[in-house]
């Protein structure tokens, strides 16, 4: 135990001597956390929108007064046809565009049930959402205004259509794909890294010629970043529940839990990784590159999954930070328990488990 | 008939901060000379030649090289030297022959020529067989000696040799200098450096740096006679056996 | 007794399977200090690694302390002290975090051995608290000797503990382990550096994966099949040349300040009538002298024999 102790020790020295890595392992999720968080929360103004007013009537009038009312909205045009709306888009000066039907006025006043289309340019979705929300928001005033005049209850539905990027995802969802992020890679990055550099420097000859067990040389090098890591989420909940308002709805407890078996499943990647090479870049270039992509593209949080092709959604599953990532929305935002994401726990324990027998299976202790 | 010289160095001095790597080193070396360079690890060599071949900017003193100044002219001096060092020489997955077309390309050698010198280079190293084989599969001693040669391949004035021979055999350890004294013969000056103290002896003249100073510079035969010694040997282990910088 | 046993030993890589190591047989006793001398790639740290347990032969059996190197890899693990080519230590670490983290490492301490390395230790204990990536060429070698020893083991492999370093260093280095073989641990050593030879109580000289000659090194030198002289004249680059070109002379080397040779046949004249040749061919201050072999000479006539 006193070995193992002081193998931990050692292995914490490494880190903290080390400039780069310190700053890779917690510069990282800070600079990701901070420029996702800004980019999101910042309120955004005066952006451009047209308007086809097909209405042209009093009620029209008035939500259009109100909307250029609003600092959120300039106006550029307010007498565009649908037609011309989207070459206004193609152009990409505008970012909202809302049209009025004919006849709105009346369908408010006598069907209690008008329509409002609002289309807004996704391909930022973020802007898209926050704009098509200060947009629905300045409609219900209006309705709410009304509804204190005429008793009957006035119905305005406001059509939200996202174009470019129907599926779009919330402001929120970006936090647990962050934290999946940045989870996985530094693990899989340091584990691999640090055993490799063994090998290099020549020690993990020593370390072999040794007593000590081989395994527990690995599980040594693990537990330090496994703790790193923990604090390494603790940094981004903090940031992210202070900077962007972020909830969480479910509990601490389990989002550990579940963060614990995310950062086991990756230390025993990175494990992996560091068995098959024997040169720190290529171990770095195998952990960026296979790894990164991957948690991009199919974690859900930059594209969503539902429209990729059969193929793709059946090779998302095997990534790990896929169900990471709805299990944590579901514990963050909907404020589930376990009994709820249990499937998702039992996938991540699973596939933490396979790849820890693997890695066990295939550490070498010869040199080949 | 007066000799050329090709290296010449005046109070040559580069610190990092309190620390004088290079302290004051003065010499001459000879055109067609072979320079040997020794001294203990940590003596200040390494420093030395990086300034010699312009890779390193002295924080005093004065040095030409093959005639160009060693703080303003350091484009023409890299393409008037060769250098080969013991770690770095060819690229081991290319053949012989892309390594020598690759290195002679670099060097500005036109077609024929390099189609030439490649020929004769293979003749004399003996190679015929080997011209298609991978770098990496020639045992060390092969890859040196390729690796001088084509280190030489643009003619330079001096070829910088950093410990050249650590790790070869015998036998072609001693091929290896029969090809320095052929270069050498053509007028090409060999700066040397080596753990091995026989190669020493076959120096025209060395130095010796202890502590960042040059302790002593003449030809072997007249060291040995100062320090009454059989070999170069016991002349490094006297000169050296006094250094203050141990643990740098 | 004998510590180490080697019977048989071969290990192949690569796609052309290149014999690294090829039917190595030799032992070493206790408390001896063997050396394992030649050039790069000729099988020494291949030979290492197989001994220490990092490497599986491919046939053949070994066994040091009586224990298998393939079933009880375990114990000789226990048992033996490494240092490997690159003087495996921490650059990260302080010298002496470095020794404790070794010591422990074998579950032992500092304190428990200290008398075994404190010979070595006290020359670079004024730089304890240096990291040893600090440290010069010199000084990391002592380190790593110390790390090497701190579990007091009973046989010590240093595989090329002098390469790159200087030759006071290295002499300090064989003062070293003339002192540890006086503690009874069993040394085995290898160097391309063939003076280094004669410190050694016996040696195998090594070439292409085989052992080319093992015995002590006034043996090999004994053996040595022919008279060998050392030649001198003013210019020695055109006497190499003459030399080589002489055809009852067997085989010419340089030797820092003079040449050795060895002729085919010779009587008595030999040597006199060499001498009048050369300096019919315009040779001054001409120089023979009958010498004792070096080990170098040693393993360039085996090599010889051995087609290279």
């Amino acid at each position: 135990m006193n070995q193992f102790l002081l193998f931990v020790r050692k292995e914490f020295y490494h880190v903290f001597r080390d400039p780069k890595t310190l700053l890779l392992l917690f510069g990282m999720p800070i600079a990701q956390i901070i420029l996702f968080g800004f980019a999101l929360t910042n309120e955004i103004k005066n952006s451009t929108i047209v308007i086809a007013d097909y209405a042209n009537d009093i009620a029209s009038h008035q939500i259009i007064e109100k909307l250029a009312a609003s600092n959120n909205f300039e106006i550029q045009n307010q007498n565009l046809s649908h037609v011309e709306i989207e070459g206004a888009f193609k152009k990409g000066d505008i970012k909202l565009a809302i049209v009025f039907p004919a006849n709105f006025n009346n369908d408010l006043l006598h069907t209690n049930n008008a329509q409002v289309q609002i289309i807004a340019d996704a391909s930022d979705p973020n802007t898209a959402n926050t704009l098509t929300n200060y947009a629905s928001t300045i409609i219900k005033d209006y309705q709410r205004e009304l509804t204190g005049n005429i008793m009957a209850p006035l119905q305005i539905n406001t059509n939200v259509r996202m174009i470019y990027n129907p599926e779009l995802k919330g402001v929120f969802n970006f936090v647990p794909g962050v934290m999946a992020l940045v989870l996985l890679l530094v693990c899989v990055l340091m584990t691999s890294v640090s055993i490799v550099r063994e090998k290099e420097s020549g020690t993990m000859e020593v370390l072999l010629v040794s007593p000590f067990n081989p395994i527990l040389v690995i599980i040594s090098k693990a537990v330090p970043y496994f703790f790193l890591s923990i604090i390494n989420l603790t940094v981004i909940l903090v940031l992210s529940t202070t900077l962007m308002g972020m909830p969480i709805n479910g509990s601490i407890g389990l989002l550990y839990f579940e963060s614990s078996l995310l950062i086991l499943c990756a230390l025993s990647l990175g494990l992996l990784i560091s068995n098959s090479t024997d040169s720190q870049q290529a171990a770095m270039l195998i952990s960026l590159m296979g790894m990164l992509l991957p948690v991009m593209m199919f974690t859900g949080f930059m594209f969503p999954l539902e429209n990729m092709p059969t193929g793709l959604q059946l090779f998302a599953n095997i990534v790990p930070s896929k169900w990471y990532y709805i299990a944590v929305k579901s514990i963050m935002i909907k404020g589930l328990g376990l009994s709820e994401i249990w499937r998702e726990t039992l996938i991540l324990a699973g596939m933490t488990a396979v790849l820890l027998t693997i890695s066990n299976r295939k550490f070498k202790i010869r040199l080949s | 008939m007066e000799t050329d010289i090709v290296i010449k160095t005046e109070k040559l001095t580069k610190r990092f901060g309190d620390f004088i790597a290079t302290n004051q080193i003065t010499f001459d070396v000879q055109a067609g000379e072979i320079f040997g360079f020794l001294g203990a690890n940590g003596a200040g060599k390494t420093t030395a030649m990086k300034m010699l071949c312009g890779l390193s900017t002295p924080t005093s003193g004065n040095a030409t090289i093959a005639g160009f100044d060693i703080y303003r002219e350091t484009e023409q001096i890299k393409k008037n030297i060769g250098y080969m060092s013991q770690k770095f020489s060819l690229y081991e997955d290319l053949t012989v022959l892309e390594n020598i077309n690759f290195f002679g390309g670099i060097y500005g050698l036109s077609k024929k020529r390099l189609s030439e010198k490649s020929e004769s280079l293979i003749e004399t190293l003996n190679m015929k067989e080997l011209r298609k084989k991978l770098v990496g599969s020639l045992p060390l001693g092969w890859k040196q000696k390729l690796a001088f040669s084509v280190s030489i391949l643009h003619e330079p004035k001096i070829v910088f040799l950093d410990e050249p021979t650590g790790g070869v055999d015998p036998v072609t350890r001693r091929q290896f200098w029969d090809l320095l004294y052929a270069a050498a013969d053509r007028g090409i000056t060999i700066f040397v450096t080596t753990h091995y103290m026989d190669e020493a002896e076959y120096c025209n003249r060395i130095t010796m740096m202890v502590d960042g100073e040059i302790k002593a510079l003449d030809t072997p035969k007249k060291l040995m006679q100062q320090y009454s010694s059989d070999s170069m040997d016991e002349v490094f282990y006297e000169l050296a056996r006094g250094a203050k910088r141990k643990a740098d | 007794m004998v510590d180490v046993q080697v019977t048989n030993i071969s290990k192949s890589y690569g796609q052309e399977r290149q014999n690294a190591v090829d039917q190595v047989s030799f032992s070493v006793s206790k408390g001896e200090l063997f050396g394992l001398i030649g050039p790069d790639g000729c099988g020494k740290t291949s030979l290492f690694r197989i001994l220490t347990t990092l490497l599986l032969p491919d046939s053949g059996t070994a066994s040091v302390n009586g224990f298998d190197i393939v079933k009880d890899f375990r114990e000789i693990r226990r048992r033996v002290g490494y240092m490997p080519g690159k003087f495996s230590l921490y650059p990260d670490l302080t010298v002496e975090e470095n020794l404790h983290f070794f010591a422990t490492l074998f579950d032992t301490t500092i304190k428990a051995n200290y008398d075994l390395i404190k010979d070595i230790y006290v020359q670079i204990a004024p730089f304890k608290d240096r990291r040893a990536g600090k440290l010069s060429g010199g000084m990391k070698q002592k380190l790593a000797l110390c790390c090497a020893l701190i579990h007091r083991p009973t046989v010590l492999f240093l595989d090329e503990p002098t390469t790159g370093v200087d030759t006071v260093s290295r002499k300090e280095f064989w003062e070293m382990l003339k002192l540890l073989k006086g503690e009874g641990i069993t040394i085995l050593v290898s160097t391309p550096y063939m003076d280094e030879a004669t410190l050694c109580e016996r040696i195998a000289l090594i070439q292409k994966g085989t052992i080319m000659s093992i015995d002590t090194p006034d043996q090999i030198i004994h053996q040595f099949p022919k008279k060998i002289y050392a030649v001198m004249a003013r210019n020695m680059g055109a006497l190499l040349a003459d030399l080589r070109s002489i055809q009852h002379i067997s085989s010419c080397n340089a030797f820092g300040q003079y040449h050795h040779i060895t002729f085919q046949d010779e009587d008595v004249r030999t040597p006199r009538k060499l001498i009048e040749e050369l300096e019919y061919r315009g040779h001054v201050d001409m120089e023979i002298t009958l010498i004792d072999p070096t080990i170098e000479d040693c393993f360039i006539n085996l090599m010889d024999r051995h087609g290279n």
